[in-house]
């Protein structure tokens, strides 16, 4: 009788885990599982309007009419309109200007603001004002500031000192507007360059420095070879933030001068905006917002492999 | 079309309308001449409820009469309205979305070319356009432009109103210059602005990207000298030897306007004439009233008269009107409801405190509310009566569309114009320019 000899032999009886509990345990799944959420969120969130977005640029769809597939023609339109040249122009050239004028000032600040001062916690926080106040906010005082009737400083300059006998025309013209938005997206972004690299200043050991100071460095050769390469890590990924930040910059523009005078202003992006929304026509102006996408791709791939840089990361003499 | 009358000044108002309201209403109602018309059958739907979609107010009277009338209205039928304002620059994409995913409002007072647009996604209206269009005198040459679909006796919109912007000049100015209108001809147009510039009293108009005076001043140079956009049947005509002679026109009158018009937008005139910078401009009501509610500006408005655009060459008022359109989604649920509304907010009961209270803001269409007090209130506002009979229209020769809400959307009329006068163009380069442009749109 085989029962009897199975109860002398009593052995734990193996309970199989359920089906559920061994897909739990198995760590491919677990992962899987894990992952998910985030993935959900990237691909709802990121993907799918990115994918859309690219989609669009090859249809003729208007507001409120799905288009139809029509290749490359929104492309080709584009290559020969004077206005997207213009406009690729002036984003280069925005970004280039305005990034340098912002790391230039930025970092001038932010040694400034490294020493001692009295109420340095203070100081900063103010500092930090023109980025904490809404773009749009920042962008109508500097509408009016340019103003071609109410400027403060033609005011100022014509009114008060009578150095001039006629108000500037800061944005009636091309370069000149060109320059007044600039100033205005510098004075907008050197907080942020100002109190990353200050915070990148700070992680700099001062024996560094008692050490150069002990071998009679001039205070150049102390920037030269103590500050300027500790600070490149934080420089190169604050650089290309403020590149992305800058050549997506849409607000200032529209604010100050909707893309005039005579189009002379326009970003890619206010002109991807103009054409798609107010002008109705969503295939073209993604089209536009898609071209943005090499620039913005050799950013990132600039910021990566500099990044990955071990020499960027800890510094020259870190081998 | 950009105005500037504070919260203050139109709340002074409401509380003088409000005070008065019942009886002063109903009595000027009455003043307004009616002819016999028997209004169409509309019973309402069991159950019915509306919803209304309609552009945000530029007078706040604008608002608040029209949502007492329509609350007037959902107590009367016993019925639930709501009414949604949306900004100026969204109305027309929330059309659009609306017309294609049947949902949404029932009733959407639009843009001008939107019924049009949407032609075969609204409901005829003609019962009701017929029943008021014989009950009050016919409708205005804009009104029936915009309300007919195009080559047929169909009625698809029902235009409520139209807003035009007409010249607004300081009188002492100009007759220091040595004149005593506005002339219709251009030569001497632009004598009077140089005059005024040398009198240090200029005019300025806006050539910036500035929806409503950008485009009202580039359309009024170019018809003014007899060009147009595209011909009877739609073909882009702007290429012409006409409107070249308008550029060349503007290479002469650019240099007389204050500097800094490139610029500007919708606000930029009203601001500097209320400030004394400009002496002549062209603009909404708003300007007017502007300054004639401010205690500090109020001289000016003693000193300020109306005019038509310039003539030039065509012989008639070379302007437009921004004409706000009803019509009504045929994926409403409740068609009765929806027209009976229209029809309501048209009546005289009705429609003539509104136009009253929004100061002839949003020029009438039906021509019996020429007769309406407002107008005869202050004799300034005569040119505003006639806002919706003006002969001209965006996109003009052509059948409204969707491509003449874009050109005006792009700014292409008005950059071509502002490329010359900023001297980055010649005229011919300017025009190529334009119908390069506007061929895509027109395709």
């Amino acid at each position: 009788m085989a029962g009897t000899d199975v109860s002398a032999h009593w052995v734990r009886p193996h309970i199989e885990p359920s089906w559920l509990a061994r897909l739990f345990d198995w760590k491919p799944f677990l992962i899987f599982i894990c992952m998910l959420p985030a993935a959900g969120l990237l691909l709802v969130f990121l993907t799918y309007p990115l994918g859309l977005g690219i989609w669009l640029a090859f249809t003729d769809t208007t507001i409120g009419r799905s288009g139809v597939w029509i290749g490359l023609e929104n492309f080709e339109y584009m290559m020969g309109d004077r206005l997207f040249w213009q406009a690729v122009f002036y984003s280069v050239f925005y970004t280039a200007v305005a990034t340098i004028g912002k790391f230039a000032l930025g970092l001038w600040l932010a040694l400034l603001l490294n020493n001692h001062l009295p109420f340095k916690s203070m100081l900063r926080a103010i500092i930090l004002l023109p980025w904490i106040v809404p773009t749009v906010l920042s962008a109508i005082a500097f509408w009016w500031i340019y103003d071609a009737q109410f400027s403060i400083i033609s005011y100022v300059v014509v009114d008060v000192l009578g150095w001039r006998d006629t108000y500037f025309d800061f944005l009636g013209s091309a370069w000149p507007a060109r320059w007044s938005l600039i100033a205005a997206n510098i004075w907008r972004g050197i907080p942020f360059v100002a109190i990353t690299l200050l915070a990148g200043l700070q992680t700099i050991s001062p024996s560094l420095y008692e050490a150069a100071l002990l071998d009679g460095s001039t205070g150049w050769q102390r920037f030269r070879y103590i500050t300027f390469p500790l600070l490149l890590p934080i420089l190169a990924i604050v650089m290309t933030f403020s590149i992305i930040f800058t050549f997506t910059d849409f607000q200032l523009v529209y604010a100050i001068t909707r893309g005039g005078p005579v189009n002379s202003t326009h970003l890619l992006a206010t002109l991807a905006f103009q054409r798609g929304i107010p002008g109705g026509n969503l295939g073209e102006g993604a089209a536009i917002a898609v071209s943005m996408i090499p620039f913005l791709v050799f950013a990132t791939l600039f910021s990566y492999f500099a990044l990955a840089r071990r020499k960027w990361q800890q510094g020259e003499s870190n081998d | 079309m950009a105005n500037i009358i504070t919260r203050r000044d139109s709340l002074k108002l409401i509380g003088g309308a409000a005070a008065a309201s019942t009886f002063a209403a109903q009595a000027a109602a009455q003043a307004i001449p009616k002819g016999d018309a028997m209004a169409p059958k509309m019973p309402i739907e069991k159950g019915a409820s509306l919803r209304i979609l309609r552009p945000a107010r530029f007078v706040e009277p604008d608002e608040v009469i029209f949502r007492a009338n329509t609350a007037k209205f959902a107590k009367e039928m016993g019925i639930d309205v709501r009414v949604d304002f949306v900004g100026w620059e969204d109305i027309r994409q929330q059309t659009a979305v609306s017309s294609n995913t049947g949902a949404g409002p029932d009733v959407v007072l639009g843009w001008a070319e939107d019924p049009h647009v949407y032609a075969d996604k609204v409901m005829e209206l003609s019962d009701v356009a017929e029943y008021l269009g014989k009950k009050y005198g016919g409708w205005s040459f804009l009104g029936e432009k915009y309300g007919k679909k195009v080559g047929t006796n169909n009625w698809i919109g029902i235009p409520f109103g139209g807003s035009t912007g007409p010249i607004a000049y300081r009188k002492s100015a100009v007759k220091a210059a040595g004149f005593d209108k506005i002339p219709n001809d251009l030569g001497e147009f632009l004598k009077l602005c140089q005059a005024l510039k040398k009198a240090n009293k200029p005019a300025g108009f806006a050539l910036g990207n500035a929806v409503g005076d950008g485009n009202g001043f580039a359309n009024w140079l170019v018809w003014s000298h007899g060009g147009y956009l595209v011909d009877e049947a739609g073909k882009v005509a702007i290429n012409s030897k006409e409107t070249i002679a308008a550029l060349k026109y503007l290479k002469d009158l650019y240099p007389s306007f204050i500097p800094g018009t490139l610029s500007w937008g919708d606000v930029s005139n009203n601001r500097a004439y209320a400030a004394q910078e400009i002496w002549l401009t062209a603009n909404g009501v708003s300007l007017y009233f502007a300054v004639k509610k401010d205690p500090a500006t109020a001289a000016i408005a003693e000193d300020t008269d109306h005019a038509p655009m310039p003539f030039g060459v065509v012989g008639k008022a070379p302007q437009s009107s921004l004409i706000l359109n009803a019509m009504v989604f045929k994926h409403t649920k409740f068609p009765n409801a929806a027209k009976a509304y229209i029809t309501y907010m048209m009546e005289a009961e009705q429609y003539d405190p509104w136009l009253t209270g929004c100061l002839g803001y949003w020029s009438h269409t039906l021509r019996a509310y020429g007769k309406s007090k407002v107008w005869e209130s202050d004799p300034k506002l005569a040119v505003y009566r006639d806002g919706t009979e003006n002969q001209f229209w965006s996109g003009y020769k052509g059948p409204i569309s969707h491509a003449a809400g874009t050109v005006a959307a792009e700014y292409i009329m008005v950059q071509m114009c502002a490329s010359v006068a900023a001297g980055q163009a010649t005229p011919e380069e300017a025009v190529r320019e334009a119908e390069r442009r506007t061929r895509r749109y027109y395709r």
